[in-house]
């Protein structure tokens, strides 16, 4: 079955909306390089849940407000959208820096919010442990430090964009820039309320990080009241991609506890 | 015409081939490259140079702001100001210019150029300018407000240098209660205010609007930029209804004279090469920072390029171009009226030192183009 989609406005700001499946609802919230594809992944976790995949405001193909400046702009946001279409029970899974936004929703108001999935979130810091700065690399760069196995950056380099694609990469970098640039990736405000996500949470993390390194994985395991953290040997930043079968199977297992 | 010598201030005893190693000579190359001992000496050198201008007869002489960088090492050039003001007194200092948007409180800048312009007595231009891409890594500003940090550090700027404190500044990326500027600034109704830039048609029409009529000042760009620019400038003055004064046209080139082409060449090749192979090595990533240019100009750009500085340019090139003047006083002379000829140019900022063009080449060109250029283009 294909997935479907539909424009969904939320005050002056229309949202593209991929939608596919039934169940209790997971919204996922993509990280910087927003959904060139409908991957895989999403077909696992559509077999057993209501998934929706929304383009951030100023991604892919949803509008680019002016008024939306920080990544707490967008998670105030997304809880407008959630009251709009009148979600309950969210499973809310987010990736990179679409964890970020999780986790900044989740502590601003979670009485929506069912459980907490972060896949190599940003958002906070740990000193000392440096990230990688892909705003200075090329695009090769970019694409060998996303993944632990060169195949799959062999097959992003590959890939030529056409006009449309070219476009929606500029806007996702743009965007990407103005909400993370500085302080780079994280919000010095946002760790010390983590302690009011009280939902279950799990936290899925590729050891070979080159972007965000695993160490953070003990850092939000540790902060949030009660979470569990997966570390995947072998495995880079888009552990959705590259062990796909496996963190899809991980998170229905998890969902499927937090449901019983 | 207005005659500026300007130089840059490159870090002249850099290890070139060690340092072409590197990614970039911005950001990222280890300041371990950086002796203090040669460092302190060019400092030295290049404020001798500077100051000998007004010996030369030059209106003026300009200096600039860049950040971690062996391709410029003025990061405070109000500093570089006032030590020229103190070895000066008739020409004018132009800093061409501070970076706005860098700054998280634009009233120090307000002050500085006010101090600056009390202690020269009005000798002061003051350059506005973003930066180049590279100063958004290097600074951490976020590359996506730079034009509305620019704009805003500006209104806050000019309102500071004219009405009078204390009042309250509301913005959106400046806020303070109390703006009372002390110093005020000594011309009326403050220091000239000029707009360095590699040309852009939003940067023109801001330039150009009635209220502010700042001069533009097209700076390294081969020569049918520079027409194509200062044309543009003159069209939107038009556009908004007056007629744009020589003065408010102005353009940086590098220059080189010697008594016969060859010899300029032969003479100038390793400071222009290292100046544009070397020194200005801008990766795109560092270039152009998301946010700092349009969405239109980049997409544009991805792919087509992948910086500046990142395939070798022989001087031939950079001639051919127009980007730089090299060969005789006659030929420069002619280069230069040609470009006058074309765009009513009222202002002309060479830069007599470049890359590793040691002290006597530099000193010999600044004399030769005061003596056998210069005059022809006063008259």
């Amino acid at each position: 079955m294909q997935y479907s989609t539909e424009e969904v406005r939320v005050r002056d700001v229309g949202i593209h909306l991929r939608k596919k499946g039934k169940g209790e609802p997971v919204l996922f919230l993509h990280g910087a390089g927003g959904v060139l594809d409908w991957l895989p992944f999403f077909d696992q976790l559509a077999a057993e849940h209501a998934l929706l995949v929304p383009d951030h405001p100023g991604f892919g193909s949803s509008d680019d407000p002016q008024w939306i400046r920080s990544i707490p702009d967008v998670a105030m946001f997304y809880l407008d959208l959630i009251e709009q279409l009148d979600l309950s029970g969210i499973h809310l899974v987010g990736h990179s820096l679409g964890g970020w936004i999780a986790a900044e929703l989740a502590v601003r108001n979670s009485t929506r919010i069912k459980s907490l999935t972060l896949i190599s979130p940003a958002g906070i810091r740990i000193p000392d442990v440096p990230v990688g700065d892909n705003f200075l690399w090329t695009q090769e760069e970019h694409a060998r430090n996303l993944f632990h196995s060169q195949a799959f950056a062999e097959k992003m380099l590959a890939r030529v964009a056409n006009e449309e694609e070219l476009e929606i990469q500029v806007k996702n970098r743009y965007s990407f820039a103005k909400l993370a640039w500085q302080p780079r990736l994280f919000n010095p405000d946002l760790e010390k309320w983590l302690h009011r996500v009280r939902m279950p949470a799990r936290v899925i993390w590729g050891e070979e990080d080159r972007i965000l390194p695993a160490a953070y994985a003990d850092l939000w395991a540790e902060k949030l009241p009660q979470a569990s953290a997966m570390r995947i040997p072998e495995c880079g930043h888009l552990p959705q991609i590259e062990q796909q079968e496996r963190v899809a199977e991980d998170i229905k297992k998890f969902l499927k506890e937090v449901s019983a | 015409m207005k005659i500026m010598n300007f130089t840059l201030m490159p870090y002249r005893p850099l290890d070139l081939a060690e340092a072409k190693k590197k990614r970039s000579a911005w950001v990222v190359l280890p300041n371990s490259f950086y002796d203090p001992e040669k460092g302190a000496s060019e400092y030295e050198s290049f404020i001798d140079l500077l100051a000998y201008s007004e010996e030369l007869g030059f209106d003026g002489v300009g200096v600039n702001e860049h950040h971690q960088t062996a391709y410029g090492l003025m990061p405070a050039p109000n500093l570089i100001a006032s030590a020229l003001i103190q070895r000066t007194k008739k020409v004018e200092i132009a800093i061409l210019g501070r970076a706005l948007p860098l700054v998280s409180n634009p009233l120090y800048i307000a002050e500085e150029f006010a101090m600056l312009d009390n202690l020269s007595r009005g000798r002061i231009i003051s350059g506005f300018v973003r930066g180049i891409g590279a100063e958004y890594h290097a600074s951490g500003v976020n590359p996506a407000f730079s034009h509305e940090r620019f704009h805003e550090a500006h209104d806050l700027i000019v309102k500071a240098w004219t009405h009078e404190g204390p009042f309250q500044w509301d913005g959106l990326h400046y806020n303070f209660k109390y703006v009372n500027l002390w110093p005020r600034v000594y011309q009326d109704p403050h220091p000239p205010i000029w707009i360095p830039s590699q040309g852009s048609a939003e940067t023109i029409e801001w330039a150009a609007a009635p209220e502010r009529k700042y001069p533009f000042l097209i700076t390294f760009s081969p020569q049918q930029s520079v027409i194509r620019n200062l044309n543009l400038y003159r069209e939107q003055a038009r556009q908004y209804g007056y007629e744009a004064a020589a003065g408010q046209m102005g353009w940086a080139a590098p220059v080189y004279v010697a008594e016969t082409e060859e010899k300029a060449r032969n003479e100038a090749r390793a400071g222009i090469e290292s100046l544009f192979n070397n020194y200005l090595t801008l990766p795109m990533e560092m270039l152009l920072p998301p946010g700092y240019t349009s969405k239109a100009s980049m997409k544009k750009i991805m792919g087509a390029r992948s910086g500046i500085g990142m395939e070798f340019q022989p001087l031939e090139k950079i001639m051919e171009l127009g980007t730089a003047l090299i060969g005789t006083p006659q030929q420069v002379l002619g280069q230069i009226e040609r470009i006058r000829e074309e765009t009513d140019l009222g202002i002309f900022v060479p830069m007599l030192q470049f890359g590793t063009l040691p002290d006597d080449l530099a000193k010999r060109n600044m004399e030769m183009f005061a003596a056998e250029v210069m005059p022809h283009l006063r008259g």
